[in-house]
């Protein structure tokens, strides 16, 4: 398998776009018609070839503009990577993860020899080619997380495990959903789902919480989450709120189907060996309207699932404001037939 | 829960009472790493019974060589550890669970004094080496009866914040003396008998110490008792749990799918919903609240038994 | 001045229980203006306590000093700010003991910020008590530039730093002993609602 990588923008221009191959393998998030929070975790132990769940940490044709864009926020804003001192041991447990697994999912992007402690890194994709010494920091230009996360799609939070809870204490955060890694980064698994609406109500995050807490070596688990984005931007965080909010109130009729995005993120989760820390990989998948109504029973689905939202959804979400533009696009797309069961196109 | 067949390659008496077992893959493959204070569960094929064992890794959690443990016999345990001292022998093969940590280090703790009766020395072990590569501030205290019987003294290096209380010396272990004035950001492990926890306990609330620096681990061997049975609603069938059968481990031979991790009642995997009970449910776990006990709507079955009339089970 | 009683909010919004005795261990108090009464009734209700308690009083225009000193506390300060004797608790935390109990009281700004220091010392929080005392203001972490603007008692308020107008979000953090200013009108720039005061 190989991958043309995309020559693409997540700002000024937007010039991202998805290639045929990139619509049908996009994940969305509804297997039926109608959507309220749930645990909807299951085991990320491989899924449908040539699917975003094949592989562990999947790669695609947005990888190289996508590290190019998270340069550009880190640029502007390096404390969207941060680590807590004691997070260093879970930083280098990630890095063996991923360097591991994307050795052993893309051989012909990505080597790694092992000596020891003498490591040789080759990221074709991005030219890399680095020697180093595992667990000494002084042998890498950025401590173990940022180094590794700088070559890996989707921002990356590490959760200590301590008093029956998880801690955020280190993060590469470059491409959220409103959130900001700098405010939250020493919280535990309430604090920071504190300004979720409803949720917490209904138990969701005291069960997710003893699930995550139970997740062994070996059995990572994923689940997907998702929200709505005008324009293909990576970088919605509440630190450039000022800069993309006004494009928001930018949708009219006419374009609505080519600048709203369904904006998906694949969380996956995975128990790490010598921190017993926890990898809380986040990785985000955005579709144009347009694109996305090219698979009826996408097209017929998102229309329903954004029509019966509760309002307070919505709102936390951030499109309360486009939401009938959004609906009264997707209706056309809508004949009120049947949609079949599960989350992938019917073939 | 994941598990590998490994072989038995090393066998060694460390006390009268305790061996270590050394087990390595059979094509010498990696071994998955682990963090200080990780157990596995052993699976030990006895005859026509499956007994599984949760036991603590003393070996370095960075070397993948090779998992290490060490087991004491309890001769009026459920059989377990008599299985493991009278019928493994090297080159044997054995299914071992991958690594599980429910006592592991608080990393940001400035000091960790680390105390251990008996054979609770080996999370400590572990822990220790840990520790010592991270060049972590930290001392041990290890009490143990006599020198003979102290298996923990053959696996200690020998440092001077490294100390061994022997008994039968006359150098009890004065917990008052060891814990009073230790400096902001302690963090104090103890693994060991019931007693030594509930004194570490009294010892901290005495000299006014915040229960969030306590970390402990008692392994609970399933208590023996009383037959009892169990309805599973799911399928309507009625079991019966023998008197050295934990809840757990008949419903596994009634082939009831569950899923299960520590074994010893702390790491709620295999936590189980009650229908309805007549009769008291004797807890025996660390998993759930005081009101989940007394409400008796949860059972832990790996720990767990029942007496009364009817105990039916969302299983 | 009685404790100061705050409606029900999110859970990262932090929680004031009062001050209660917890015996004869080491302790430490802080207190800014209104505060200064919070210890002297937590006094009134186990005598014993100054003997083995560190104060550092700063009175804000409130007159509470002469009552304290007078208490016979191991030992007493009064500091013109919090910035002044910021060194100086760090030494007294760096000194304390796993037994040593934190006390604080006043407004949010000072316990929030006497909090984070003592946690990142290694106290654990539930060796602190704390009792709100005074002002409604709130410390406030501009999301945009980072900086901090103190004493806010309006919402929207304006960014002391980088000027743009923040909305007062319930959303707190420890580290920053802040809570989470956002812009207001980010969406549509110039439409800022009217000021509020903050309430409890």
């Amino acid at each position: 398998m190989t991958i043309q990588f995309n020559d693409e923008t997540f700002r000024d221009d937007y010039s991202y776009h998805n290639s045929a191959e990139a619509i049908r393998r996009f994940p969305f998030p509804f297997d039926k018609d109608d959507y309220m929070y749930a645990v909807n975790m299951e085991p990320h132990a491989g899924g449908r070839e040539g699917s975003p769940f094949e592989n562990r940490f999947d790669v695609d044709e947005h990888y190289v503009a996508e590290m190019r864009d998270r340069e550009i926020t880190l640029n502007e804003d390096p404390l969207r990577c941060q680590s807590l001192p004691h997070m260093e041991l879970a930083g280098w447990d990630l890095l063996e993860l991923i360097m591991e697994c994307k050795a052993e999912d893309y051989p012909e992007l990505f080597s790694l020899h092992r000596d020891g402690d003498r490591w040789h890194w080759i990221n074709r994709p991005l030219g890399i080619d680095h020697k180093f010494t595992f667990l000494d920091p002084t042998t890498l230009p950025y401590g173990p997380m940022e180094y590794i996360t700088r070559q890996a799609q989707g921002d990356f939070a590490l959760l200590d495990q301590r008093e029956g809870n998880l801690w955020m204490e280190a993060g590469m955060v470059t491409s959220q959903a409103d959130w900001s890694l700098d405010f939250d980064i020493g919280m535990n698994f309430f604090e920071w789902h504190a300004p979720v609406p409803k949720a917490h109500e209904m138990g969701i995050f005291q069960r997710a919480l003893k699930f995550l807490l139970a997740i062994q070596q070996g059995a990572p688990s994923r689940r997907l989450n998702w929200t709505m984005t005008v324009n293909p931007r990576l970088d919605t965080s509440p630190e450039n709120y000022h800069k993309w909010g006004p494009e928001k109130r930018t949708l009219t009729p006419e374009n609505v189907g080519e600048k709203q995005f369904l904006r998906v993120e694949l969380q996956t989760f995975f128990r790490l060996p010598r921190s017993n820390g926890l990898a809380f990989p986040i990785r985000c998948y955005l579709i144009s309207l347009q694109d996305l109504v090219t698979v009826p029973k996408w097209g017929r689905r998102l229309h329903r699932v954004i029509r019966d939202l509760p309002d307070e959804l919505a709102e936390y979400k951030g499109f309360a404001v486009n939401r009938q533009l959004i609906i009264d696009y997707l209706a056309q797309f809508d004949d009120g037939k049947p949609t079949s069961p599960g989350i992938f196109p019917d073939e | 829960m994941s598990a590998q067949m490994l072989r038995v390659t090393e066998i060694e008496a460390l006390s009268p009472l305790v061996k270590r077992f050394r087990f390595e893959h059979p094509h010498g493959a990696k071994l998955p790493l682990f963090s200080g204070g990780a157990h596995v569960v052993v699976e030990m094929p006895d005859g026509d019974m499956l007994r599984r064992n949760a036991y603590s890794l003393i070996s370095d959690p960075q070397d993948g060589s090779g998992y290490e443990i060490a087991v004491r016999r309890e001769d009026g345990g459920r059989g377990g550890s008599r299985f493991m001292h009278a019928c493994v022998r090297q080159g044997d093969m054995l299914r071992i669970s991958t690594p599980l940590n429910l006592f592991s280090l608080d990393m940001r703790a400035r000091k960790h004094v680390l105390i251990a009766g008996g054979i609770g020395i080996t999370p400590i072990i572990a822990q220790m080496q840990q520790l010592l590569r991270m060049q972590g501030r930290f001392e041990i205290h290890y009490a143990a009866r006599s020198r003979r019987e102290a298996a923990g003294l053959r696996l200690l290096p020998d440092l001077p914040h490294i100390h061994a209380h022997i008994s039968d010396e006359g150098r009890r272990m004065d917990l008052g003396a060891i814990l009073d004035r230790q400096p902001i950001g302690t963090h104090v492990y103890t693994c060991g008998p019931e007693g030594l926890i509930a004194s570490v306990a009294q010892c901290t609330e005495r000299l006014g110490w915040p229960k969030g620096s306590l970390h402990s681990e008692v392994f609970l061997a399933p208590p023996p008792g009383r037959a009892f049975e169990v309805t599973l609603a799911r399928s309507g069938r009625t079991i019966t749990v023998g008197p050295h059968q934990s809840l757990l481990e008949a419903l596994e031979e009634a082939q009831v799918e569950i899923d299960w991790s520590c074994r010893g009642g702390a790491c709620g995997r295999c936590e189980t919903e009650v229908v309805s009970c007549h009769g008291r449910i004797e807890h025996h776990d660390h998993w759930l609240s005081e009101d989940e006990h007394s409400s008796q709507t949860r059972i832990m079955p790996c720990v767990s038994r029942f007496r009364g009339r009817e105990l039916i089970l969302n299983r | 001045m009685p404790a100061t009683k705050f409606t029900p909010s999110i859970t990262s919004r932090p929680v004031y229980d009062g001050l209660t005795p917890h015996g004869a261990v080491p302790a430490l108090m802080l207190a800014n203006g209104p505060g200064g009464e919070a210890l002297l009734e937590l006094i009134k209700t186990d005598p014993t306590i100054p003997g083995h308690a560190h104060v550092i009083y700063i009175p804000e225009g409130c007159g509470f000093g002469k009552t304290l000193e007078s208490k016979g506390f191991a030992s007493y300060f009064e500091a013109a700010s919090y910035a002044s004797v910021l060194p100086r608790f760090r030494k007294l935390l760096a000194e304390a003991g796993m037994n040593t109990r934190l006390y604080l009281a006043g407004t949010e700004g000072l316990i929030g910020q006497a909090t984070s220091e003592a946690l990142e010392a290694g106290m654990l929080p539930e060796a602190i008590d704390a009792e709100h005392r005074g002002s409604l203001a709130r410390r406030m972490q501009c999301v945009h530039c980072k900086g901090i603007t103190e004493n806010v008692t309006t919402d929207p308020f304006t960014c002391s730093h980088c000027g743009l107008s923040l909305f007062v979000r319930d959303h707190y953090s420890h580290r920053h002993a802040a809570f989470q200013g956002v812009c207001v009108d980010a969406e549509t720039p110039g439409e800022i609602p009217p000021r509020q005061e903050i309430k409890a």
